[in-house]
Parts: C-alpha cells; structure tokens; sequence
C-alpha cells in the first residue's frame, strides 16, 4: 500500500507523473511498452471469455444492421400507405420471415429499423448518466463537509427512487421524442454510477500520491482531473457497457407506456402496437415474441460483454 | 450503546466474527459483484461507521427519509409546473379545446396564480390529503389512489414475498455449490430474466397461459359480481393474482439470487467456517447455522432497496393484466394525459419507496450486532 503500486493497478495516474516524463525517452518508452503488454493481456482475457466474445459478435451484428436499415429495407417498407395489399397478421413463413403486423408492415423491417433507435437510446443515456455519474460521485468523494454532503444526500435519493418513477414523470412533461427519452433516462440513472465512482475516488484519495501532489500545492481541478479522474475512468467504462442494458429496458419500458416517439420504430413501440391489438390473446405470438427477443438479444449481450471488461479491470472479481 | 446486550438473531452462532470489517466488500474499489444485475446498496464499506445511540442513528435515518421525501414533494410541483412545456397546453394539443376551456383549465389548476401561491397552495394540499382532481376520472386524485392502493399492495407484497424467500434460498445453495451444475443454471438463468422487461413477460405469461392454454384469467383482480371476502371469491383473486405475481417474481428473484450469491462467497472464505467445521459440523449444518445468517445481512439492505423496482415494476405488469392498482392508474394517466393524477401517484409510489427504505435501515441495525453496538 506505498508508492511502488502493485501491477494490477489501473494503469492511469502513475504514469502521469512528471517524473517519468521528465525521464526523457527511456521512460516514456517503459510506460508505452507496459500499456502495450497490458493491452495484450487483456485482450488474451476478453478472448477467452466466451460468453463475452459471443456477446461482442451479437452486438456487432445489430449494430451493422442498425446502420445499414436504410440500405436493407427502404423507408418506404413501413409506409403504411404502401402495404394496402400486404396480408395483415400474416404468421411468420418463407415470404414473410418474421410476420406482420396489424397494417401490413414486415415485422422484421420494424426490429431493424426499431433497432436504431433502440441502441441509440440506451448509448446516448448511458453515456449522459455516466458523465452525471461521474461528476456526482467524485465530488462526492473527493470533497468533505456540507458540500459534500450535500452532494451524498442527493445521490442517496436518487438511489432510493426507482428511475422508472422519475422517467416517467420527465418524459411525460416534455416533448414527446427521441431526445426526451434520452434525457428522462439519462438524468434519472445516474446514482449507481455515482456510488461506485464515489467508493473508488474514496479509495484513490488515500493513496499517497494524491497526498504528494496535494503538498506539493495541487488544487481541486488538478487532484480531480489529473489524479482521480483517470483512476475512476476504467471502472466507469466497464459500468457503461453494465449499464447500456438497463438503459434499453427502460426505454422499451417507457415506450410500451406510450411516453416514446411513436412517429419513430423502436422495439419498446413495437410492443406497446402489439399490446393495442391484444396480440397476446388474439394468437399473434410473433408479434409479441419478436421484439422483446431483439431486447432480451442485446441486453444480454451488452451485460457479458460488461462482466468482461468488469474482469478484466477489477482482477478481484475473477476468481467468483 | 443502549442495547449492548448481543440478543443475536442467531443464537446458534458463538462463532460469529463480531466486529471483523471483512463482511462487506472489503475492497471499495470492487462494485460488488452483484453489481453486475444493476444492483444499487447503501451498505458499502466506506459507510461512515454508525455511531450514537438507537435513538440518535434512528432521528438520522429519520431525517434523511424527511429530506428525501421533501425532494418528492418540491420536485413533484416543479416538475409538473416549471418545465418547458405547459401542462394544459400540452392536454390542449392533445384533445381539442377552445380558448376559453383553455382558461378554464388554467384557473382549476390553479396555473392563473403566481408559482409562490400555486407551490403554497400544493404544500397545504399535500398536508391535507388533497391531491387535486383528476382530469379523466373527475374524481379526487386522493380518493383514487385510496380505491387502487390496495390491489397494489396486496401484489407486490405477494411477489415481494415470494421473490426474497425464492431469492435467497436458492442464492444461498447457489453459492455454496458454486460452479456446479445447479450453480451454472441458476445463474445464467437469472442473467437471462434480468435481461428481459418486466412487461415482455408479462406478455409472454399472458399469451401462453391466458390466451393460448386458457387456464387462467387475462385481466383485472376478481371476475365481475363474485364477493372477493367468499371462499370462491378469494379463490378467483388468487387465479387472477397469479401471472401478474409470476412476471414481477421472476424478474426481481433473479436479482435477489445474485445478491445473495455474492453476499455468501463473500463469507465463504472466512475463518469462522474452519473453526465451524473443526467443531465437526456438517457442511449443512455449517451452511445453515453460520454462513447465511451473516452473509444475510448486507442482504437485506440491498434486498429493501430492489423493492423500489419492483414496485416500479408493478406499473407495466398492472398495465399489462388490468390489475386495479396504482400502477394502472399511473398508466392511465399516462395515456390521458392526466398530470394532477400522475403527480399523485408519483408521491404516493415515491412515499412508500421511502418508507419502506427506512423500514430496511431499522431492520438492518436489529439484524447487524456490529450497527447495532458500533
């Protein structure tokens, strides 16, 4: 627990040290050399990781066809105008893979074009909950009294408050879109984040180099950027892929609850249509089943690819 | 230090470790790995120390379930009243009106007032039990939340019941058979139920045993005309609790089984085991009498804090089978739009939330020795 840190530490602050930089090129050279092996043995780790890899690919093809939609199926395949003749409720068969809805449309034109926003929801609030996560639990951590405090206080409540409550108290104020849903998912489910955040900047903090450079006469901004930061940010990467997951589900939640762009596909609507027309009961089981596959799909994806990478930077987890 | 009396919970345990820190992950930096199913705890080693008195501990946790529940309050008014987007405009938009029902709307809202006397008027509102009207049902929004607060309860509680017992049970056996077979299942079953919305399903349970196999109920609590206090009638109750109890269960016990897993690795490698063992227990008896008891406590806390999902939960399983409750009215309101309905609902749900995670702090110190004494 002194200066010379155990290897498995995160490879971040010690190497910002000036002393190595002022080493000159034998020391920079050392420190690009061990990021290069670590690189490596990680990648040896995420490999051998089957779920993991499986996980990867699974993501990697709905991104693909996420992108490519347009190219794949035009737009104009869900115009309902144009599927007058396309047999309703059509049971999935070799001319209609995955079936079709109440208007005709192809079901599995909806999921690739459904796929788009659904991924692009769970990242874009993943990625906003992790930077209000991230800010939330370093001050928390780094600074003490009423400040923070103060700062503890409002991530304890929305700790307790389920997120969903608050998403949907957000998205049914706002305009209904895309971006709203983002944000009502976003600034609702930060607090996991923030805690772990807070218990490794609690951890960081007591390391000796923070208190060097706190001598040495570093400020806030400096301790906070230059030290904590990149010590927290492995930590958080790994709980973004955790967390991108959730977020999808609550998308989906929100929209089966009719709060989502129902001018736009996403699987989470596609549901909730199903749900307007009794599919349940009335024998559609293609039109409920579908969807939430494509859901359960790429949660679970993104949650082995997160253990992962959870692994991999916390070696402690491992052995379970 | 009012109660140094070490009246345990397990009187079966001399052994147990007393004031050792390692129960809970001893290291800070490792979100524990029941993280790994979104779990969220308070009860993380870097806790400040409880110190003081019960009554002192107990007027703490006290006043941060007041300053939680007046954050709900003063965010329950703002939200519906401060946000881009004005709430009867937004209904106008969404249903025709003229002007002058327009302002109607406004002044029975009470939206013509300055925010100072609309913010007052609420606080006097909530004090008093007066919610406002619903716009849908044009009844009172308290009246409403007391017609449907008892469906809610009765299925949550139910499936709350029933998901810890299942939970932990076989958390526990999963861990200490870890890496078996039964292990393997256990958890890649749970990773998979985590994995789904709650409401998918539910639409799945729906389908199968409602729509396709027939053998129960697809909707509501009690089929219409039937005394719900008569022998047939408490019988169709528990038919009609049946699907909608399943969909929270089997979402929410899976994360309760990862918790408890953790919790009890955690605890396996302790030294109290060997000495346990040494004494010539049996590996059930070891299990049983010494393991569980103490990797239940960080359990519980954590447990308490999930039940705030799964009343989350509740709100699309109701709206998928009808359920009468709370959470129908939340997606009715949704649907309306019925803001002062929604806001009600929001504080009431938030309320019991925050009651029921103090009820999880107290539990905890009368479970925890070491809170409790500390």
């Amino acid at each position: 627990m002194s200066a010379n840190t155990p290897a498995e530490a995160a490879p971040g602050p010690p190497d910002r040290d000036p002393r190595e930089r002022g080493a000159a090129i034998d020391g920079a050279k050392l420190v690009r050399e061990r990021r290069l092996n670590n690189a490596k043995k990680n990648w040896a780790l995420f490999r051998s990781d089957v779920p993991a890899l499986l996980g990867a690919l699974v993501l990697l093809f709905f991104v693909v066809i996420a992108l490519a939609a347009p190219l794949i199926a035009p737009a104009a395949m869900l115009d309902v105008t144009k599927q007058l003749d396309a047999p309703r409720y059509a049971p999935p068969s070799l001319e209609h893979p995955l079936g079709t809805d109440g208007l005709g449309r192809e079901l599995w034109v909806r999921i690739l074009w459904g796929a788009r926003v659904s991924i692009l929801v769970g990242v874009a609030a993943t990625v906003m909950s992790m930077v209000i996560g991230t800010i939330m639990g370093l001050a928390a951590g780094h600074f003490s009294g009423l400040f923070g405090g103060l700062i503890m206080r409002v991530i304890d409540f929305f700790i307790v408050l389920p997120s969903l409550l608050l998403a949907i108290v957000l998205s049914s104020v706002l305009e209904r879109g895309v971006f709203t849903i983002v944000i009502a998912i976003g600034l609702t489910s930060w607090a996991s984040t923030a805690r772990i955040v807070r218990s490794q900047t609690l951890s960081v903090e007591s390391r000796l180099y923070i208190e060097r450079a706190r001598i040495l006469g570093a400020g806030h901004r400096h301790i906070l950027f230059r030290h904590l930061l990149p010590a927290v940010m492995p930590l958080v990467l790994a709980n973004t892929t955790l967390t991108v997951g959730g977020a999808i589900i609550a998308e989906s939640t929100l929209s089966f609850l009719g709060l989502g762009d129902t001018s736009k596909e996403s699987w989470g609507t596609i549901l909730k249509n199903s749900m307007d027309v009794s599919a349940a009961t009335s024998g559609y089981w293609w039109y409920v089943l579908t969807p939430g596959i494509a859901i359960l799909l790429v949660v679970l994806a993104f949650t082995m690819v997160g253990r992962a990478l959870e692994a991999i930077i916390n070696p402690a987890l491992r052995s379970r | 230090m009012t109660r140094p009396a070490r009246n345990d919970p397990h009187p079966a345990d001399p052994t147990d470790p007393g004031p050792a820190s390692a129960t809970h992950s001893a290291d800070p930096a490792d979100p524990d790995p029941a993280s790994a199913a979104g779990s969220t705890g308070t009860a993380d080693a870097d806790e400040p120390p409880a110190g003081g008195s019960f009554a002192g501990y107990f007027l703490r946790k006290l006043g941060g379930a007041a300053t939680s529940m007046i954050l709900v309050i003063v965010l329950g008014f703002f939200a519906f009243r401060m946000l881009p987007g004005d709430p009867v405009l937004k209904i106008a938009k969404e249903r025709p009106m003229s002007p002058a029902q327009i302002a109607e709307l406004r002044s029975q809202y009470g939206l013509d007032k300055p925010v100072i006397v609309q913010f007052w008027d609420y606080l006097v509102g909530i004090v008093t039990g007066d919610l406002g009207e619903s716009y849908v049902y044009r009844k009172t929004v308290s009246s409403l939340i007391v017609e449907y607060l008892g469906p809610t309860l009765l299925l949550t509680g139910t499936a709350a019941l029933i998901a810890i017992a299942m939970g932990l049970w076989l958390g526990q056996l999963s861990a200490w058979r870890r890496n078996s077979l039964f292990d393997k299942l256990a958890s890649s079953t749970s990773l998979i139920f985590w994995s789904v919305p709650t409401f998918w399903l539910g639409l799945i349970l729906l389908m199968i045993f409602g729509g396709t196999l027939q053998w129960l109920p697809t909707g509501g609590m009690i089929t219409p005309g039937l005394d719900p206090w008569s022998a047939a009638g408490i019988i169709d109750v528990i038919k009609h609790l049946i699907l909608p109890v399943v969909s929270l269960v089997v979402v929410v016990y899976a994360q309760f089984l990862m918790i408890m897993r953790a919790s009890l690795i955690e605890e396996m490698s302790e030294d109290y085991l060997t000495t346990a063992r040494a004494k010539g227990l049996t590996e059930d008896e070891v299990r049983r009498r010494h393991a569980v008891p103490n990797a239940l406590l960080p359990t519980v806390t954590v447990v308490f804090l999930h039940i705030g999902g799964l009343i989350a939960g509740a709100v699309t399983v109701e709206a998928v089978f009808s359920w009468p409750g709370l959470g129908k009215l939340t997606f009715e309101a949704i649907r309306g739009p019925d803001l002062p309905l929604l806001q009600g609902t929001f504080v009431v749900f938030s309320a019991i939330i925050i009651v029921m995670n103090l009820a999880a702090d107290l539990v905890y110190r009368f479970l925890d020795p070491r809170v409790r004494r500390a």
